[in-house]
């Protein structure tokens, strides 16, 4: 019984904890991933110089579309605050 | 003359030591979330700064109707605090509540009964939109006042015009022609709108100091409204072969008739649009708040005071900038992603049969 007291003060608390960790780790798996796209399009620009520009910005808009789905996360974690 | 780059230079720097005469002198802790969320929330006036005791606040129109009619006035007759009851009176029976489930809204008291009522006011988030729609109209309208005046065989036009016609001729080649094929014409002026006003609303909105710095597209419901857009211009340009794919695709019988697979592909078109909402807006949120934290970090630590404030401060001044130019990329990235994937939804509903 004293531990759903606890619990129910420390609520708050653990509510802005919940937050930051999810924040976190989708912080993690948005690097991962972004690192990833960049690595290989590294490779493929040393592979083939001409085509540079065309990597890039396709590099760009892969690295955006990633960036969305960790900041997905973000979102549910700014409401949890 | 020659020296005027290194004295411009010389007088930036300078601003560096700005921050630590802004910090004033406050009892408390200074709770940052609520700062950071206060700027990137709507609110009835603008407020721009603080000089000393003084809040400069730009009062925007309230336009309300409530039960006894419509109202329009400004919000400075909104009482500075709030009372007792933790409402800033107003005229009329109108007060702004600062509890519960209308926090910050306007309420209608109806004998102690909070009533929303309509509410059209002209709020920060509007003010911004109208002067970046300004902004939008002068950047694009002037330089088509050349296009009407000369000819196509004429010399391409150089200055503003130029850098004009250079970026939509990148949206339209890169962005608009490889996502929707032939007949693309029709589609343009839907999506260099759209790419152009996000993109406007996107800059401006990292200015600092007024007219610019208002988070319009970190505002929900803007995203919301730009996504509503395209999801109508898709499915209005739907073709049969895409509806037919939708609901009766070309997969094993066992899995259309379920309907498993009919039933994801229509799921499918509310959650494309719905990622094109949340993406923008959660992209421009947290670049804003990033910007107002590294802000708030001086503030923080001006309690401690000696050579930590110097040093976070200098810190956080080369963070800011960093994190500026990095917002600045996101601005144009967030336009263009937004535009390629509505290019993209576009051409796939416009798919016919091979």
């Amino acid at each position: 019984m004293i531990s759903t007291l606890l619990l129910a003060v420390a609520a708050d608390g653990i509510a802005k904890f919940g937050a930051a960790i999810g924040a976190g780790i989708s912080a993690v798996g948005a690097g991962i991933g972004i690192g990833r796209i960049g690595g290989q399009a590294m490779d493929a620009m040393a592979r083939q110089p001409e085509v540079m520009n065309k990597l890039f910005t396709n590099m760009i808009v892969a690295a955006a579309l990633i960036e969305g789905v960790a900041l997905f996360a973000v979102v549910v974690a700014f409401l949890c605050i | 003359m020659k020296y005027v780059k290194l004295i411009v230079c010389m007088m930036m720097l300078s601003f560096m030591g700005m921050p630590a005469m802004a910090a004033s002198e406050e009892g408390g802790k200074l709770n940052t979330s609520e700062i950071v969320v206060e700027h990137i929330k709507d609110s009835y006036a603008w407020h721009v700064t603080t000089i000393g005791d003084r809040a400069i606040v730009i009062d925007l129109p309230v336009i309300v109707r409530s039960s006894t009619g419509w109202h329009i006035f400004s919000t400075a007759r909104f009482a500075e605090e709030s009372d007792v009851k933790g409402y800033r009176m107003g005229p009329d029976n109108l007060a702004i509540a600062t509890q519960g489930d209308n926090a910050g809204k306007i309420v209608e008291l109806q004998n102690g009964v909070e009533v929303r009522p309509f509410d059209i006011s002209i709020t920060k988030t509007v003010a911004v939109m109208m002067i970046n729609v300004v902004v939008l109209l002068c950047c694009i309208l002037i330089p088509a006042r050349w296009y009407r005046r000369h000819k196509a065989s004429d010399p391409a036009p150089g200055g503003f015009t130029g850098f004009i016609e250079l970026i939509i001729d990148y949206v339209e080649e890169n962005i608009i022609k490889p996502g929707i094929g032939n007949g693309y014409e029709k589609y343009s002026p839907y999506l260099l709108t759209c790419f152009f006003f996000i993109l406007t609303n996107n800059l401006m909105g990292i200015i600092p100091f007024p007219p610019g710095g208002g988070n319009v597209t970190g505002n929900i419901t803007i995203t919301f409204f730009l996504a509503l857009c395209t999801f109508i211009v898709t499915q209005v340009s739907g073709t049969k072969h895409y509806w037919k794919d939708i609901f009766w695709p070309d997969v094993p019988l066992p899995l259309k008739v379920f309907p498993l697979i009919p039933l994801i592909e229509f799921v499918s078109i509310f959650t494309k649009p719905f990622a094109l909402m949340i993406r923008l807006f959660a992209n421009m949120m947290a670049g804003h708040a990033i910007a107002l934290s590294l802000t708030c970090i001086i503030f923080v630590v001006a309690a401690i005071g000696g050579a930590t404030f110097l040093g976070m401060s200098a810190i956080s001044v080369v963070m800011s900038i960093f994190m500026m130019c990095l917002e600045l990329l996101v601005c144009f990235i967030q336009a263009m992603v937004f535009t390629m994937l509505s290019s993209i939804f576009i051409g796939l509903a416009r798919a016919k049969a091979e």
